[in-house]
């Protein structure tokens, strides 16, 4: 093991895992350093729940290694449970039990004693604005407060790494901003996220380091800023009336991209104002008349799409 | 990052754990008790008042008539309360599973087994409270049992490890449904069986075949231990045999029950 290995909160290492002859993930290695957030970012079925599901200790691997919180998870998985905290897609309360119940009772599972399980429940019941739905059954709680409850609930035993399913998938603009701002609490506390999303935006502004998962393998990995400037930076497009104006522009602007079915360019640019005015006046200067004209600055979509082999469908905005 | 071996888990205290959640999550769906206690309740009162003056005839004994009956059939509801009782714990196990609580369980340092222990005790205490309605009613309606104190004490420690060994079982049975649907419908062979046994009539007057099967089903010597400790009658080979069938169904339903939990969680 090298210490860089040692130092990281996770480590895996050629992980693969088969459902029947489905190939899952295909050798995956990734590492993430202590108190950081790591997010996985995959559309639907790219394996990202099976991912947690592995570092969780809920699924065996077929092969490769993981450890969580320095402990293999194959081999001594209790150590993995008594590091771990996990709220995963799907909300993993007790609708018959109330909110103050469902707390109570991880205190309990985690021993905690007994002048501390009802201050710890306050603590959290507050924390997560539930101090008022307290004394209901979990099964009247709304979308987001069913998620704060069960977030609540996997810190009530002070976990060090912290795996997130689609934390915010089903939740309304308000509720996920809500969820982050806990999040972004949590990783100041010295936490450790693991957060699976299909949401870029939401990679965006938690992570300080994004995988790119595509049918079982990483296929990009580094900041987000990192994954920014792997694609062509941002480009003007153009569209012309006609095919006299489209062969004008080619020939004044020299650098550009064409598609001549659709009648329009794509111009390498910068998005700033002056690069904009350059642009404008040589293609006044040919007259050439242009039908539209759209500014597109590179974000996480177009690394995403263009990654995982889906370009065609990027559109500028 | 520390590498020091985890706490040793805590099964007794993480089993009175899951026990308080299970009783709390009865309380809070009590119409599964009432469905649960009030099924032998209805069989009891149609046995009785429908069947019992006809049946109790046909026992030939010195009072006859649906008097006896209500004596003769009395031990066969109460196994009946039973049955029903831990086929609630499969609908409730299959429940737990498809809500995802189970799978937070699971990947928590806690002793695995005391999830399936809160069911199994929380279920032997949910039939003994439903035994002691039904034994309420019984009397109600004419059941005139014999026994002193010992012999109840006997009854109720023999209804104890029968519930034990068969919500093994059923809690098996939850954990292969799929569905809440199924696991209400696996359990049936056990609401069945008290049917084809010497529950309801005396195994002689069933025709050959039958009655061999019903001779040699768990539920016949079952039936006839708790009778004999009800109407202080001797046990004869009866309380050993169904003690050894409470030992083999409590253990294969444990060792199922184990290998079910513990498998991978696709769901």
């Amino acid at each position: 093991m090298t210490s860089k290995q040692s130092q990281a909160a996770i480590a895996v290492v050629g992980l693969r895992r088969s459902f029947g002859d489905k190939v899952v993930l295909d050798g995956l290695d990734l590492t993430v350093p202590r108190g950081t957030v790591y997010s996985l970012l995959g559309a639907n079925g790219a394996g990202k729940t099976t991912v947690v599901k592995i570092l969780s200790t809920l699924l065996g691997a077929d092969a490769g290694t993981a450890r969580v919180a320095g402990h293999d998870v194959a081999r001594d998985p209790d150590a993995v449970r008594a590091a771990i905290g996990v709220t995963g897609q799907f909300s993993a309360v007790d609708n018959l039990l109330t909110g103050e119940e469902n707390l109570l009772l991880m205190a309990d599972l985690h021993h905690l004693a007994k002048g501390d399980r009802r201050g710890r429940t306050a603590e959290l019941l507050a924390r997560f604005d539930l101090t008022e739905a307290a004394r209901k059954p979990a099964s009247t709680y709304s979308g987001g407060m069913r998620r704060r409850l069960d977030l609540a609930m996997t810190l009530v035993g002070d976990p060090r790494v912290i795996f997130l399913d689609e934390p915010t998938t089903g939740l309304d603009p308000r509720s996920r901003r809500n969820l982050w701002q806990i999040i972004r609490d949590l990783v100041a506390g010295g936490v450790t996220i693991f957060l699976t999303t299909q949401y870029l935006e939401e990679a965006d502004e938690l992570a300080d380091r994004i995988g790119v998962l595509d049918q079982g393998r990483l296929v990009a990995e580094g900041t987000p800023e990192e994954l920014k400037r792997r694609i062509p930076g941002g480009h003007v497009r153009l569209r012309f009336a006609d095919q006299r104006g489209l062969d004008t522009a080619r020939r004044a602007l020299g650098r550009a991209s064409h598609d001549s079915d659709a009648l329009t360019l794509r111009v390498p640019s910068d998005g700033s104002l002056r690069a904009l005015k350059t642009l404008i006046d040589r293609l006044d200067a040919q007259a050439v008349a242009v039908d539209e004209l759209s500014v597109h600055t590179p974000d996480l979509d177009d690394v995403f799409l263009s990654l995982t082999g889906t370009d065609e469908k990027v559109t500028s905005r | 990052m520390t590498t020091l071996a985890p706490p040793r888990t805590q099964p007794l205290r993480d089993s009175a754990t899951m026990l308080r959640r299970n009783l709390r999550r009865m309380l809070r769906y009590p119409s599964m008790t009432v469905m649960l206690v009030g099924m032998p309740i209805v069989f009891l009162l149609l046995f009785v008042y429908v069947f019992g003056g006809t049946l109790g005839a046909g026992l030939g004994g010195p009072a006859g008539g649906r008097a006896e009956y209500a004596n003769y059939l009395a031990p066969a509801i109460i196994l009946m309360t039973v049955t029903t009782t831990v086929q609630g714990t499969a609908i409730s196990v299959a429940m737990d599973l498809t809500e995802g609580v189970i799978a937070r369980f699971r990947t928590m340092h806690i002793a695995r087994v005391s999830v399936l222990t809160g069911h199994v005790l929380g279920s032997v205490l949910q039939a003994l409270f439903s035994v002691a309605v039904v034994v309420g009613v019984a009397l109600l309606v004419g059941f005139r049992p014999a026994a002193g104190l010992g012999g109840w004490l006997a009854a109720t420690g023999f209804l104890a490890v029968l519930a034990f060994a068969l919500v093994w079982l059923t809690v098996a049975l939850g954990q292969v449904s799929k569905s809440v649907e199924t696991a209400s419908n696996l359990p049936m062979p056990l609401m069945f069986l008290p049917f084809l046994s010497s529950g309801f009539v005396p195994t002689d007057s069933m025709p050959a075949g039958l009655r061999w099967v019903a001779d040699h089903q768990p539920f016949t010597p079952v039936i006839e231990t708790l009778r004999g400790l009800l109407m202080a009658k001797p046990l004869g080979d009866h309380g050993w045999i169904a003690l050894g069938w409470c030992a083999v169904i409590a253990l294969g339903g444990y060792l199922w029950s184990k290998k079910l939990f513990n498998r991978e969680s696709a769901r």
